[in-house]
């Protein structure tokens, strides 16, 4: 039984969507030893930054998110990502912060990644691409921060993707950011995780229209493997509380069960659902590349396993938040972070939101979340000398 | 443990006090003597700290680099919520980390007698500080000697609210065990206060008999071996310098532990 009925492609040009795109001349030397460029980011920005360029907010998204975090995304037309958090009078206040979220390196909505085309031979670079981590995609942001003449972020903030983003940002230029928000996230992905990941990438590559990664070439899409890798990812962002609570075992549709393979299930015709519609706007081998890139992240590891060290002398503030449910980045990945940031007597606060909403709360409207970031960015406001909130 | 916003020995709310910290000046009596003690813009430590009254208002009218372990979710957000830089955490588990000399000051605030350890507690609280600041509901008070003498049942008071089933407080001393682990750790009492029922200070040695029978509870300014310079204020009111008692004290417990070998 296929989740997606008919072969799909992305179909508006990424030229013509909104944003601005930053054309990067200048090579970036990337983890894997690659001097790579020319290349583009494309953002995002909400708000006005100030006459003292003192009050950029950078948002990280996570893996399956994109710049568009408070406008209508350009395929599906759904709210921003960050819809309920970002706005005038709102958390992050657009009134008074100027807000700026790029597409992550090897991403698909207008940053160069896999599906792109490779200048040097025509074709798009597919898995020629070069394999990218979280340094690099933090690399490539601060090209931009630069290039938008801003010398130190007011904040850094990101959930899940966005919070490691958030994390390296702290640790490779802890002079260029003021606070620190790493929301639902970990020093470095888990053995589980990776394990998830695995099986989401084994799925795109089993679809025979994956085609060595060659599909865009040939004119084929692997919609089928890429909507399995997002059913099985979707379920590590719930909680099985939340499902139960949402689904519980009921029919979808129908007043008995079907004796076959149908989505007998509300839970099934859901996860379908969600498989179908991610691959009308994502691309499979960008979900290759970036689920790789948070695999290889291990802040530990860069400075001779000590997380500490990687966060010595920082004068950054930090807000560690996680959330009771979250199995996916459990606090106690949280935890650790807040213990290194402690030895290297950083100035940390740490939330923990009680929520049955899983990996996902961060995306969602929790009001505890909201009035704790609120705070946060209000206290860490009066410090930089932004004032006090309008 | 200690519910929402509540010290986990005193019972009385300190939510209250933390909204009148915020806006006010108003403290409880005991923080309010403890914020007395700490030199501005020094470097503090508050473990315990509710919703955040003590820290906000050093941070308000001392200028401090305040922060705070808090175990209470709900008193955690609270702080966070006010711009204060507070982990949910405990005592027990969550000292270790903290560098050594990493505070000014470390306050323990009503908070000794609900941790696991109290005595791997007390040293780390003069490694990660220069000084420490401990403050408890003092055990030996006569009025609770008197309720367990003429009753027979566990004594609940202002100080100590909780009936015996459902208290935090796992780990209650008198002043005289108090003074009696400090000495047997080598950690110097560098200045003690006793407050009687109503919060008074008084002025007593809390090694005699008379302070651990007339104090309902005790402030401690402790330091380890290693503290020279002294961001605490040494005169406050209602205490004494701590130098006459302080040394002897260092001294008593090295002989002691001689003795001990």
């Amino acid at each position: 039984m296929s989740i997606v009925t008919s072969p799909r492609f992305r179909s508006s040009p990424a030229e013509s969507w909104p944003g601005y795109r930053l054309p990067v001349r200048e090579p970036l030397r990337l983890d894997c030893g690659i001097d790579f460029g020319p290349f583009t980011i494309a953002y995002q920005t909400y708000g006005t930054l100030n006459p003292d360029r003192s009050n950029a907010v950078l948002v990280c998204h996570a893996l399956s998110g994109d710049q568009y975090a408070a406008d209508p995304h350009p395929i599906t037309g759904k709210p921003g990502w960050w819809q309920s958090l970002i706005g005038p009078g709102r958390v992050l206040d657009t009134d008074r912060y100027f807000l700026i979220c790029a597409n992550v390196l090897g991403g698909c909505m207008g940053t160069t990644g896999p599906q792109e085309v490779n200048p040097a031979t025509g074709e798009p670079w597919a898995l020629s691409f070069p394999v990218i981590t979280i340094r690099d995609m933090v690399r490539a942001q601060k090209r931009l921060i630069e290039h938008l003449e801003i010398d130190s972020l007011f904040c850094v903030i990101g959930g899940s993707m966005g919070a490691m983003q958030v994390l390296q940002w702290a640790a490779s230029y802890p002079d260029c950011i003021f606070a620190a928000v790493p929301l639902a996230g970990a020093a470095r992905h888990s053995a589980q995780n990776i394990a998830f990941h695995e099986v989401g990438r084994q799925a795109i590559m089993a679809d025979p229209d994956w085609c060595g990664g060659r599909y865009l070439s040939l004119g084929r899409n692997p919609v089928q493997g890429l909507a399995v890798a997002r059913m099985a990812a979707h379920i590590t962002y719930l909680s099985e509380a939340a499902l139960h609570r949402k689904f519980g075992r009921n029919l979808q549709d129908r007043l008995s069960v079907t004796y076959g393979f149908d989505a007998d299930f509300q839970v099934e015709s859901y996860l379908r659902h969600q498989g179908s519609t991610f691959v009308d706007r994502f691309d499979a081998n960008s979900y290759l590349y970036i689920t790789r890139a948070m695999d290889y992240f291990d802040l530990a590891a860069e400075h001779d396993g000590s997380l500490a060290s990687a966060f010595n002398g920082t004068r950054s503030r930090f807000c560690i938040i996680s959330f009771t449910s979250d199995w996916l980045f459990p606090t106690s990945e949280s935890r650790q972070i807040v213990h290194a940031l402690n030895a290297a007597a950083a100035n940390v606060s740490f939330v923990e939101i009680a929520t049955d909403n899983g990996h996902d709360a961060f995306l969602l409207h929790e009001p505890e979340l909201f009035e704790t970031l609120r705070g946060f960015l209000n206290g860490c406001a009066e410090h930089r000398g932004l004032g006090r909130s309008p | 443990m200690a519910a929402p916003g509540e010290s986990a020995a005193l019972g009385f709310g300190a939510s209250a006090q933390a909204r009148k910290a915020a806006g006010g000046s108003e403290l409880r009596q005991d923080l309010r003597l403890i914020a007395d003690m700490i030199e501005p813009k020094s470097r503090v430590l508050d473990i315990g700290c509710g919703d955040g009254a003590l820290l906000a208002y050093l941070t308000r009218c001392k200028s401090v680099d305040g922060r705070g372990i808090e175990l209470s979710q709900s008193g955690v957000n609270a702080c966070v919520g006010h711009g204060l830089s507070v982990i949910q955490g405990d005592a027990d588990r969550d000292l270790e980390a903290y560098p050594t000399g990493a505070f000014d000051v470390v306050v323990l605030s009503q908070t000794l007698p609900a941790t696991r350890r109290p005595r791997h507690v007390i040293e780390a609280l003069v490694r990660i500080g220069r000084r420490a600041i401990v403050s408890f509901p003092n055990f030996g008070f006569w009025r609770i000697r008197l309720r367990l003498l003429t009753t027979g049942r566990m004594p609940v008071s202002t100080c100590l609210a909780y009936p015996w089933y459902e208290t935090p407080n796992i780990h209650l001393c008198t002043i005289r065990d108090f003074v009696a682990l400090c000495d047997e750790l080598g950690v110097r009492v560098e200045r003690s206060v006793t407050l009687d029922r109503h919060g008074q200070p008084y002025s007593l040695d809390p090694r005699g008999s008379l302070a651990n029978l007339l104090a309902e509870q005790g402030i401690f300014v402790l330091c380890g071996t290693r503290g020279e310079t002294d961001p605490v204020r040494m005169s406050g009111r209602g205490a004494s310098p701590s130098g006459e008692r302080g040394k002897p004290a260092r001294h008593r417990a090295v002989e002691r532990n001689r003795e001990a070998r």
